[in-house]
């Protein structure tokens, strides 16, 4: 318990200091949103007067306070531009971007298991060099260019799948999903080798443990003793890299939202950024650091659950 | 006497230094680098030196429009040998110059966020205490919000110019540099030479430089060959959306977010960027990849 509050203690220094940077940093942007909303052909005084309007006047830090505390309360501001309520925005977008990174780590996931356990059953071998030669490959692959090699392959030359767009569920699951499968696919490709020489890594050392060896010698099928004797001593790692992958993927789903025209949270945050729309991207960037911490928060849980070795190691330590 | 001990010294030396020197070669020969390295080594000195060359080799002016061949397929005319864009702009003289834009911040960003981490890593394992707590948690939030934000957010402020691209993207390189400076300066600021050189009355700084420096440099130098690529490709990324060095400076995710448009009609207008990205960083990671290896197993070998 005493590791997890002080993991919470830290994470919440995290967020004061994420949300502060934000801040500053948003609030020296060049160019107002005042002249935008003002139009091309408006005077210095209407600028000004829409500017008092927003509480753009105001010192930074008075608007920071103010900010800061409205989250607290659930007010996260409203929209500049549209005069939406930019919680109620996100909480809109998130579950489609949400959908998109799930789906990814899934295939991720299943890209990464078998080919690392394959991979550490029998290192140096063909199998396991054609593996890393492919992880080695994929690691090069940037997501952005996957999901232009892709929609060029599947929707363009095969035309199986659509190239862009976005169902919602109610359409059914299946209309849901089409669309979602090359983008999910482009973020999966860049994000499955790490988890995959993650668990390699740690299966080989597993491998040797005792425990195999009895499981061998009682005969046991190399599929049973991988599978059920060696593959939850070997996640544990691999689960933490599941967390703070994290924060790469909603970087990435910034980009490929973008290439697919998926209607989530990366695409509001790069429209609030090329439209200036402050309070719009200072709450995307606060919550995209809220879904980081508790991604990071999660994954320190499912640790201590998974391995009561873990927990009492670390608490022994404090 | 001298005689007979020199020659049973001889006697007995060409055995020792025989098996020694065979021990050596079969040691080098193992660890010579594969011949496939060349072929990566080759591209990435291709590559450079046709970048640094650009403006000698009498390519068309990168963003010269060429009217009458739009969206010309490569190998159709000749004067365009890797054919042109929507707007008629030659295609391997865009690709050539905007080598010259990934291949800048490739280098320069992850050598600035090294330096940066690296003076960072130092002092919060050198000092501890409050130092080491204060950047603990700078290099928490840091890493709490996605890289890409954090670039959105640059590019915003200080505008595209390639020198800002590299600025801002080396922060990102900041806190692992700095974590892995830590750690190795942690390892060696009880060692004994540096405690002899407190001992003997040496600055802090001095330490640092002199004694704690030569020593964590080596990792560091590894990083940077792994952030080549990464640094590459990010800048790919952030100027695919638009947001790093200005428009008409061709570079090469502009060219291939440019070209999705075109997917269909004229799909080598992404492709063929593409296609060069692909070898340029699969070749940076595996010469990277050989180094580092080559550098673990020096370093080993030295303990």
């Amino acid at each position: 318990m005493r590791y997890l509050l002080r993991r919470v203690q830290r994470l919440a220094i995290v967020l004061a200091v994420v949300t502060l940077v934000t801040f500053l940093l948003v609030n020296v942007l060049p160019g107002d949103v005042a002249y935008e909303m003002a139009g091309i052909n408006s005077s210095e005084e209407e600028v000004q007067a829409i500017r008092e309007d927003l509480g753009l006047d105001r010192p930074v830090l008075v608007r920071y306070w103010d900010w800061v505390s409205g989250i607290f309360t659930g007010d996260w501001g409203q929209s500049f531009l549209n005069k939406e309520d930019v919680w109620e925005t996100i909480t809109d977008r998130f579950p489609v971007s949400f959908e998109l990174m799930l789906l990814a780590q899934i295939m991720a996931l299943a890209l990464a298991v078998p080919a690392g356990m394959i991979s550490a059953f029998r290192p140096d071998s063909t199998a396991d060099k054609i593996i890393g030669g492919i992880a080695f490959a994929s690691v090069s692959m940037p997501s952005f260019m996957t999901g232009i090699l892709l929609i060029y392959l599947f929707s363009l030359t095969l035309g199986w799948l659509p190239a862009t767009g976005y169902e919602p569920l109610s359409e059914g699951l299946w209309a849901n999903l089409k669309p979602m499968l090359l983008p999910a696919l482009s973020l999966a490709l860049v994000e499955w080798t790490v988890l995959m020489r993650t668990l390699r890594a740690e299966m080989i050392s597993v491998l040797q443990e005792d425990y195999i060896s009895l499981a061998r010698a009682k005969g046991m099928s190399n599929f049973r003793i991988l599978l059920g004797h060696a593959l939850r001593p070997s996640s544990f790692t691999m689960l933490t890299i599941l967390g703070l992958q994290v924060a790469r993927l909603l970087g990435g789903t910034v980009i490929i939202e973008q290439i697919f025209g998926i209607p989530g949270i990366g695409r509001l945050l790069i429209h609030a950024v090329f439209t200036r729309d402050y309070i719009v991207i200072q709450g995307c960037v606060t919550f995209f650091a809220l879904v980081f911490v508790a991604a990071n928060f999660l994954v320190d849980v499912a640790y201590a659950w998974l391995d009561p070795r873990v927990r009492n190691e670390r608490l022994a330590h404090g | 006497m001298a005689d007979l001990t020199s020659s049973g010294a001889a006697a007995a030396a060409p055995g020792t230094t025989d098996a020694h020197e065979a021990a050596l070669k079969a040691y080098s020969r193992k660890k010579r680098f594969s011949p496939f390295l060349y072929v990566p080594v080759a591209w990435l000195v291709f590559v450079i030196v046709v970048a640094a060359l650009a403006p000698w080799l009498g390519l068309w002016p990168a963003d010269e429009i060429d009217w009458v061949a739009l969206r010309v397929p490569p190998g159709a005319n000749e004067a365009h040998p890797l054919g042109t864009d929507h707007l008629g702009r030659d295609l391997l003289s865009r690709i050539i110059y905007g080598a010259r834009v990934s291949l800048t911040v490739g280098f320069a960003a992850p050598a600035i966020g090294v330096g940066f981490g690296m003076v960072l890593g130092m002092a919060a394992g050198y000092w501890r205490g409050w130092i080491d707590e204060a950047v603990g948690i700078a290099i928490d939030s840091w890493l709490a919000i996605p890289g890409l934000v954090i670039l959105l957010l640059f590019a915003l402020v200080f505008g595209g110019s390639l020198f800002m691209v590299c600025f801002s993207l080396g922060l990102l390189f900041i806190p692992t540099a700095a974590r892995i400076t830590r750690a190795a300066t942690m390892k060696y600021a009880n060692r004994e030479f540096v405690m002899a050189a407190r001992a003997l009355g040496a600055s802090d700084t001095r330490i640092l430089v002199k004694e704690i420096l030569p020593n964590v440099i080596w990792p560091l130098i590894a990083f940077i060959l792994i952030d080549i690529p990464i640094a590459i490709v990010i800048e790919g990324a952030l100027s695919f959306l638009g947001l790093s060095v200005k428009a008409p400076t061709p570079s090469w995710g502009g060219i291939i977010a440019e070209g999705r448009e075109y997917l269909e009609t004229a799909p080598w207008i992404s492709l063929i960027p593409t296609a060069v990205m692909f070898t340029t960083v699969l070749s940076f990671n595996l010469v990277g990849d050989a180094i580092r290896r080559r550098m673990a197993d020096v370093k080993e070998s030295q303990v």
